[in-house]
């Protein structure tokens, strides 16, 4: 827990790198775009943790606050975003950790993105979006 | 019969010596007078290569197959050229459309749609909880009950879902893996409630838990566990289910993972051999089995790569089944696929075009020389497609089976310079990937080590990085993109489905006798405590007594353990 603390503090995070943790946090494997995505933050000069496949919305969020990261890149293809992103959101900010910023991408409709934007996870961006739009999204929502 | 390591080294000199053998000197004129003059002319100096790396030459010719030493017809060992002699003249491919969508009764509703409109074999997809063996009522199913698949609990379930659905006419196809034996016993099990023999029963079932390890990555026990069933399986089938092809041995997944085609022939052949040597070490008899093996390949936008694969894995697995697993004749050398077209080459950007892009496919499956083919929804990068959608992509199939006259001769590319040339680049290339996963100790302990993960997540990187730089162009994604994107109408699954099921279940867990599931539950336990047993009896009656998927599920969590993946980022 000395990590959290750190995130409480605030002001490290002008110093580091992007810490980044990505994440499917659900029944879903699909992770060809993790794992790209992974690859591309890494060579962006992020720090980049990758949770593994099959995470609970809990597990995530413990994750998050362990690796004391800036921001979580969620994805999901199975159409469960609207109940697994805000899950997410809401074991963060029962621990406490309401500055990890989320950022949401996958198989998500038009609609469900005003929904899951009101819930404060961002991008939620679809099939075809380039890497470096994701990336320069990931830098603006972590500046501090 | 050749040591393992040395066949493929022997194979692999061999391949390399009949290309050593090639004479070009009328070509290297040709280049040289010809060609290199009009390069300059047209300022044309650009180099092309396939999805594998394959270098495109600006032209072909009877030098680049003359050392071939392949001049089988169709129907003829090694059965390049198809495994039917007359092809689509004796029986045209199964149009196959997979679905399946929330509750059993809407998939029940859309299966009887499409044998309405045509359909002539059944395949199912299942939900996200049903494919890892999550109940609907498990907190880790919130949200996903009946969104990707139909959702299946219990035997209840699919007694709803085949309802009215004569099961002794269709052949049915369920891409099921890590459940495959619970599917598989339920299927069987409204079978015999109905009077059916299990004798007649058609169909597949996918059960290929090897490139769920590699790619799709939906298991629910460690590797060496899945296959002990998957052998028990094997053994069940062949005895009681003779009609019922038992593993569906899959590419697809491993190409939509991001691997090329040579990725996905090898590794998907080298999965084909490791199921032959589980049922060989098993006892069973080899001409008996290995014709219940049959292949699932993706079709991908390369359009002559794709069916140079096709060719290249029927040569590849009769001659290795031949020569090294000592296979004399018999239909087991003929490789029989499934296709479907490719989910990761369609767009969300203007998805009508998605129309174009699987028709091609389709066509490259079918010159190929596929035995069925599901034909992907132009809607798909959204959502699951809707009726209209799959309607379009049905009729696709029709278009080329009814209008083109592309079925009327066999193999109708074959001798075509080019495609003998690519058939002849990716044998190679899968013998070069055998022999290295024979060095890494074969395909489990290569998925043990990550290096078949490793080698997929490297190759989908390089080509997303090439459509990010523009070498590779997706049409409405980087090129000619538009502004505003067409709106279509998607299919919305909402969280009713998971209400119904959840009742369902509940009401189950009241009505049926629970000392039964009980007892049939600690057999199970036994069953799968003794490797030296055959697991699918006991199976078959806790599906029987109604227990939920789940609670079989369990029973081997908690006797195998779970698997962790090997790090792969």
């Amino acid at each position: 827990m000395e990590r959290t603390s750190n995130i409480l503090n605030g002001n490290h995070k002008m110093s580091r790198k992007i810490r980044i943790l990505v994440a499917k946090p659900g029944l879903d494997a699909h992770d060809r775009g993790v794992l790209v995505l992974c690859r591309a933050f890494r060579d962006a000069g992020m720090e980049v943790i990758y949770s593994g496949l099959l995470p609970t919305p809990e597990q995530v969020a413990s994750i998050a606050i362990d690796e004391d990261v800036d921001a979580i890149a969620l994805s999901l293809h199975n159409g469960a975003h609207l109940t697994a992103f805000p899950e997410v959101k809401k074991y963060l900010e029962e621990k406490g950790a309401n500055e990890i910023a989320i950022i949401g991408g996958g198989i998500i409709p038009e609609e469900d993105k005003e929904e899951l934007e009101k819930n404060g996870i961002t991008g939620n961006f679809g099939p075809g979006t380039s890497m470096d739009t994701i990336i320069e999204h990931i830098k603006k929502v972590t500046k501090k | 019969m050749l040591e393992t390591e040395n066949y493929w080294k022997h194979k692999i000199n061999e391949l390399a010596k009949l290309k050593k053998d090639s004479n070009n000197e009328d070509v290297k004129r040709w280049e040289k007078e010809v060609l290199e003059p009009w390069n300059e002319k047209t300022n044309n100096n650009e180099e092309y290569s396939t999805t594998s790396d394959i270098d495109v030459k600006t032209s072909y010719s009877k030098s680049d197959i003359q050392t071939n030493k392949d001049k089988s017809m169709p129907g003829e060992f090694p059965f390049t050229r198809g495994p039917y002699p007359n092809m689509y003249r004796g029986k045209k491919w199964t149009m196959r459309m997979f679905s399946g969508f929330g509750t059993p009764e809407d998939t029940n509703n859309r299966l009887k749609y499409l044998i309405k409109n045509g359909q002539t074999g059944l395949s199912i997809a299942f939900d996200m909880p049903t494919l890892y063996g999550y109940d609907a009522d498990n907190d880790r199913s919130k949200g996903e009950v009946g969104k990707c698949g139909c959702n299946i609990s219990s035997l209840k379930d699919m007694e709803i879902l085949l309802k009215d659905i004569p099961l002794n006419q269709v052949s049915t196809s369920m891409t099921i893996n890590a459940p495959a034996s619970i599917l598989t016993a339920m299927y069987a099990s409204v079978a015999s409630k109905n009077n059916i023999p299990l004798n007649e029963l058609r169909g597949t079932v996918q059960t290929d838990i090897l490139k769920e390890y590699i790619a799709q990555k939906e298991w629910a026990y460690p590797p060496k566990d899945h296959m002990r069933i998957v052998r028990d399986m094997m053994e069940y089938c062949t005895k009681e289910m003779p009609k019922w092809n038992y593993v569906s041995i899959s590419g697809y997944h491993i190409r939509e993972a991001g691997s090329n085609a040579a990725q996905e022939l090898a590794f998907t052949l080298a999965n084909g051999f490791t199921y032959l040597e589980l049922g060989q070490k098993a006892g069973l008899k080899t001409e008996e089995f290995a014709p219940r093996l049959s292949f699932f390949f993706n079709c991908t936008m390369n359009f002559f790569e794709e069916i140079a694969k096709f060719r290249a894995a029927r040569r590849i697995w009769a001659t290795v089944l031949r020569e090294k697993y000592g296979v004399e004749k018999g239909p087991a050398l003929a490789l029989r696929f499934h296709t479907q077209t490719s989910g990761a080459s369609l767009t969300w950007q203007q998805p009508m075009n998605n129309i174009v892009r699987t028709a091609i496919e389709a066509l490259a499956g079918v010159l190929g020389g596929t035995q069925s083919l599901h034909t992907n929804s132009f809607d798909e990068a959204w959502a699951l497609p809707t009726e209209q959608a799959v309607k379009v992509a049905l009729r696709t199939q029709q278009i080329i089976a009814e209008e083109t006259g592309v079925i009327q001769s066999a193999d109708p590319l074959g001798g075509s310079y080019y495609l003998e040339h690519l058939t002849n680049e990716l044998e190679e290339k899968a013998y070069r990937y055998f022999e290295k996963i024979d060095s890494l100790g074969g395909v489990i302990s290569a998925i043990e080590k990550g290096y078949l993960q490793k080698e997929i997540a490297e190759t989908a990187y390089q080509s997303q990085l090439a459509i990010e730089k523009e070498k590779e162009v997706v049409v409405g994604v980087n090129k000619y993109t538009e502004e505003e994107e067409d709106k279509i109408e998607i299919l919305k699954v909402d969280d009713e489905a998971q209400k119904i099921q959840v009742n369902r279940l509940k009401q189950l867990k009241k009505d049926r006798d629970n000392n039964k599931v009980k007892e049939a539950l600690d057999n199970l336990r036994k069953a799968y405590e003794n490797n030296d047993k055959n697991c699918m009896y006991e199976t078959i009656k806790a599906v029987q007594a109604y227990a939920t998927l789940q609670e079989i599920v369990d029973v081997g969590r908690d006797v195998f353990g779970e698997w962790k993946e090997p790090q792969i980022f």
